[in-house]
């Protein structure tokens, strides 16, 4: 016999009406007991973990990851009876589903979509609450007044009651004819955002004021709306739930994207792993979106999380800053050979070691002859701060996004303990478990643009970091070596520097060392 | 070094000092030293000459099982508000030490103001621990009542329970319930008999704040007027580091437990996690309180180890490191350690309590699902003691409004399981075995 219980997501946090899941620590068919974790999720206050209410066997993840759940969703399925505890009344789910209003006296039914006012924040999203059906409406504010049908509403109840202390909001609605419109800041700022007229709209609210909701609604409906024809708040139940905010800032990241996408950041999350300096370029997946979503020709992404924090690192960066980003073109045949031989050596073993990591020594050891390079701009005080440390962060493609973690005093490790460091925080970063302390505080940064399949980009300095140095794709090609053409090993390193900090010459000497360096690593011996 | 061996015999010499086994925690300069501990977080005893402390097996084991149990109600209850059962749930854990210690220290008689977070005093003063969860649960409008345990409403308000509580011990004071103790107790306040002998009945007070409180002018003033007025309550700060996100290098440039001085008190830090040191320094600050000495500020240094309550992600603001160096003085495991290695305790005991932690906890749990929700209608209760025109006018217009649904009754009660009320296991009344442990 089976047993099946639905947990709801509950409101973690006094008063939060969503969270995103991140991540399902339990898969159906696993027992789980009371108190166990099964779920990380994401509120806008905290990443919590959700400890199971009950002991069983998960009978179904109700929700995927990444998914944003209202409170209240049923997220996990749950057979009881499997752990042999007490059976429960029968789990018919939840408050009944809100029947629908008798006759059409359903003035007031707020069909899902009208916005819940709330003490704080911008209110419940629409549709995300269910509301218990309503008898007639003494005590409802209604737009009772400009109700077209014709129906008589049900008696009131016998219980009426003193109107003074039902809600007292009137129900006029005054047409702005003159002066300017009534609107509360926020609500103008929407309109703004959503490119409403508030001169052409009729308010809802407070005497006559117009609302998120009247903003709303003419921008779900531009042509439809008119002063004259207010009447399509019934239509607002299918309002796409995508708050015009999340648009307006979609809208600022493509733009900023198209600015300074060099091929370095055209990369989707591939999953490919290790380093990269990259971000989702909101125009290339609006693009790719447009040709999977039959019918739809854009698609709206809110932008969050990693990805919004991104966005403003790279745009406060790229303006800021002024980048400017050399190439050059190395043989690494000899790096190559290096790292192989690297290891073979007992002090590496367990410990992956990749080119990645040549490429990072080199630089710290350049770092050492040009202290200039690992500096930063102090607009403040008008001073340039010479690192005496290197914090080496790398770009880590996780998941969640691009993180940058940074290894600290990265110039003091000796090349086993740096190996294991990058392979120890890039897990790190991967499990979604960097500390605040590990994602800031960085010097200069490496990123490993070569794993997806491109040679070179301009990458966008980590902000507060005078250089980034991108590592392209190691390839066969064509080389003069020795003064024969040759196959050889090669690869593009691309160094990226704050021009108010370094000029050219001092860009190129770092550049050239470190190419010199990875053409043949003894040098890196003797520079050390 | 400056923390005395009592006596001076070689074997207590080569007792682990205080200064050592509290390296680390690294306080401003200089604090370290006089940082008062009985247990280190080994586990190890330490004498100390100004607390002679003499704490019988038995009464090792009740602390002990106080800490376990006490820590089991928080988890459960943190466990509970992340199922939805309850709105928030504030913490204590790694503060276990403080409060257990704190609160056996006091005698029935005593009063304790606390902030919102001293489940383990309030499991000390007998309050049921469903009493907490019906308040955090909203199903309550208040909890216990204070008279009946001595244990004032749990104050959200930081900071401001200590100037009611310097005021209660004023009161006590002109009741003329303090001073007068000349009985021949010992100074030490311990062993069987305990405080509860103390005094005659004298009656001192304790207020519980945190570190982030000192920085409301509240316990300034508190300071001030329980010092002006000799009053006879003892200060009890738990600094565990953190006020939500500000940590404690932002709220004070001296050591909490100095600032009592600028105010005309003594004032002592106490290892937070030592359950011993806490029992024993708080006695000797209570028992000064009901002689007529004034108050005492005692800065337990101890750590949340938990969000600062279950809406707060510690992980934002705080490095994992820092909790890690933590967990090494757990308050828990040095008294395991000491019940061990020092023969007060069987491996069975250990066993034992756990499993009296489980059933507590699987009572709780039930209990707190099975708990009513109140009529709506019986928030107007007890707002005034009479009947009171505008108050009647606002419930009738929220009836109408109840009233206005059309599916009339309330939203179906959750489709949770557990049949009837729990049947309330022995472990139930545990908490209620007050002080006669010690």
């Amino acid at each position: 016999m089976t047993d099946r219980r639905e947990f709801k997501l509950p409101d973690v946090g006094e008063g939060l009406t969503e969270a995103d899941i991140v991540t399902w620590r339990v898969k159906p068919g696993d027992p789980v007991t009371v108190n166990q974790t099964i779920v990380d999720i994401e509120t806008a206050k905290a990443v919590v973990e959700l400890p199971s209410p009950w002991d069983g066997v998960v009978a179904e993840l109700l929700v995927d990851e990444g998914q944003t759940v209202d409170v209240g969703t049923p997220i996990i399925a749950v057979d009881t009876a499997a752990a042999g505890s007490p059976a429960p009344a029968p789990a018919a789910a939840g408050p009944a589903p809100a029947a629908p209003a008798t006759g059409d006296s359903g003035t007031s039914a707020p069909s899902g979509g009208e916005r819940q006012p709330v003490l704080v924040g911008y209110g419940v999203k629409s549709g995300s609450s269910k509301r218990r059906p309503r008898k007639t409406t003494p005590m409802v504010p209604a737009p009772a007044a400009t109700a077209a049908s014709g129906t008589p509403t049900a008696p009131a109840p016998a219980t009426a009651t003193p109107v003074k202390y039902g809600p007292t909001a009137p129900t006029v609605r005054v047409k702005n004819g003159g002066g300017r419109a009534l609107a509360k800041p926020p609500v103008r700022k929407l309109a703004r955002d959503l490119g409403v007229d508030l001169s052409q709209l009729s308010g809802s609210g407070p005497a006559g004021s117009i609302t998120r909701d009247d903003i709303q609604r003419a921008a779900d409906h531009p042509d439809a709306f008119s002063p004259s024809n207010e009447k399509v708040t019934t239509d607002s139940g299918t309002t796409a739930a995508g708050l015009a905010t999340a648009g307006a800032t979609e809208v600022a990241g493509a733009r900023e994207a198209d600015g300074d996408g060099g091929i370095s950041r055209t990369h989707e999350a591939s999953g490919a792993g290790v380093a990269g300096g990259t971000r989702v370029a909101g125009g290339t997946l609006e693009a790719g979106g447009a040709r999977e979503v039959g019918g739809a020709r854009e698609e709206r992404i809110p932008v969050r999380g990693v990805r919004r924090a991104t966005a403003q690192a790279v745009a406060g960066s790229a303006f800021t800053a002024p980048h400017v980003t050399e190439f050059l073109e190395v043989d690494v045949t000899g790096t190559m050979a290096a790292v192989a031989q690297v290891r073979t050596l007992p002090e590496f073993d367990g410990v992956r070691v990749s080119p990645l990591l040549f490429v990072a020594q080199a630089l710290l050891v350049a770092a050492r002859r040009h202290p200039m390079i690992n500096s930063s701009w102090d607009e403040q005080a008008q001073e340039i701060v010479v690192k005496h440390y290197v914090n080496l962060g790398f770009a880590a493609a996780t998941d969640r996004g691009l993180l940058v973690p940074n290894i600290k005093d990265a110039q003091a490790l000796s090349l086993p303990a740096l190996a294991r460091a990058f392979a120890d925080l890039t897990a790190t970063a991967r499990a979604g478990r960097c500390s605040p302390a590990e994602l800031t505080g960085g010097t200069m940064t490496i990123t490993n643009v070569g794993v997806f399949g491109v040679d070179a980009g301009t990458p966008i300095l980590t902000p507060g970091e005078a250089a980034i140095l991108a590592f392209g794709r190691i390839r066969e090609a064509p080389w003069v070596h020795d003064g024969q053409l040759a196959v050889r090993q090669v690869t593009t390193l691309s160094l990226s520097f704050d021009h108010r900090i370094v000029d050219g010459e001092l860009g190129s000497a770092v550049l050239r060392d470190v190419g010199q360096m990875l053409e043949d690593p003894v040098r890196m011996l003797a520079w050390a | 070094m400056s923390v005395e061996t009592g006596g001076s015999s070689a074997a207590e010499e080569l007792m682990p000092t205080a200064p050592a086994a509290a390296a680390g925690l690294a306080p401003a300069a200089g604090a370290a030293e006089e940082l008062i501990q009985l247990l280190t977080p080994e586990g190890q005893r330490i004498r100390h000459s100004d607390y002679p402390l003499d704490v019988s097996a038995r009464e090792l084991q009740g602390l002990y099982r106080d800490l376990v149990l006490v820590r089991r109600v928080d988890t459960e209850a943190v466990g509970l508000q992340r199922q939805g059962e309850l709105g928030l749930w504030a913490s204590l854990l790694g503060q276990e030490a403080a409060q257990v210690g704190s609160g056996r220290a006091l005698s029935p008689q005593d009063m304790a103001f606390p902030s919102y977070r001293e489940h383990g005093v309030a499991w000390c003063r007998g309050v049921s621990p469903l009493k907490l969860l019906e308040l955090f649960r909203g199903v309550s409008n208040g909890g216990w009542d204070p008279a009946e345990h001595k244990f004032h409403l749990y104050t959200i308000v930081i900071g401001s329970q200590t100037l009611h509580a310097t005021g209660y011990a004023m009161g006590v004071q002109r009741d003329g319930l303090t001073g007068g103790s000349t009985n021949g107790d010992s100074a030490n306040g311990d062993g069987a008999n305990g405080d509860g002998a103390n005094g005659n009945g004298s009656e001192a007070v304790i207020a519980y704040f945190g570190d982030g409180a000192t920085s409301q002018g509240d316990v300034s003033e508190a300071f001030n007027w329980a010092a002006v007025n000799n009053a006879p309550i003892v200060f009890f700060c738990q600094n565990n580091q953190w006020a939500i996100s500000e940590p404690f290098e932002r709220q004070s440039r001296v050591p909490i437990y100095q600032r009592s001085r600028g105010f005309g008190f003594p004032g002592l830090r106490v290892d937070g996690n030592d359950v011993l040191a806490c029992l024993a320094v708080t006695r000797q600050a209570l028992k000064a309180a009901r002689e007529g000495q004034g108050p005492t500020l005692i800065e337990a240094f101890t750590y949340r180890m938990g969000a600062h309550t279950t809406t707060d992600d510690p992980t934002r603001y705080r490095v994992a490191a820092e909790l890690e160096a933590w967990k090494l003085r757990d308050p828990i495991e040095r008294v395991k350690a000491y019940l061990l290695r020092s023969g007060a305790a069987e491996a069975g005991f250990i066993d034992e309590v756990d499993a009296e932690a489980d059933q507590l906890g699987r009572w709780l749990r039930d209990a707190c699902r099975a708990m009513p929700d109140p009529a709506p209608l019986s928030m107007f209760e007890h707002v005034y003691a009479g009947p009171q025109p505008i108050l009647d006018g606002e419930r009738d217009a929220y009836a109408a409004y109840l009233d206005s649904f059309a599916d009339t009754a309330a939203p179906p009660p959750e489709p949770d399981d557990d049949e009837a009320q729990p049947a309330q296991p022995a472990v139930a009344q545990a908490f209620a075995r007050g002080g006669e442990e010690l």
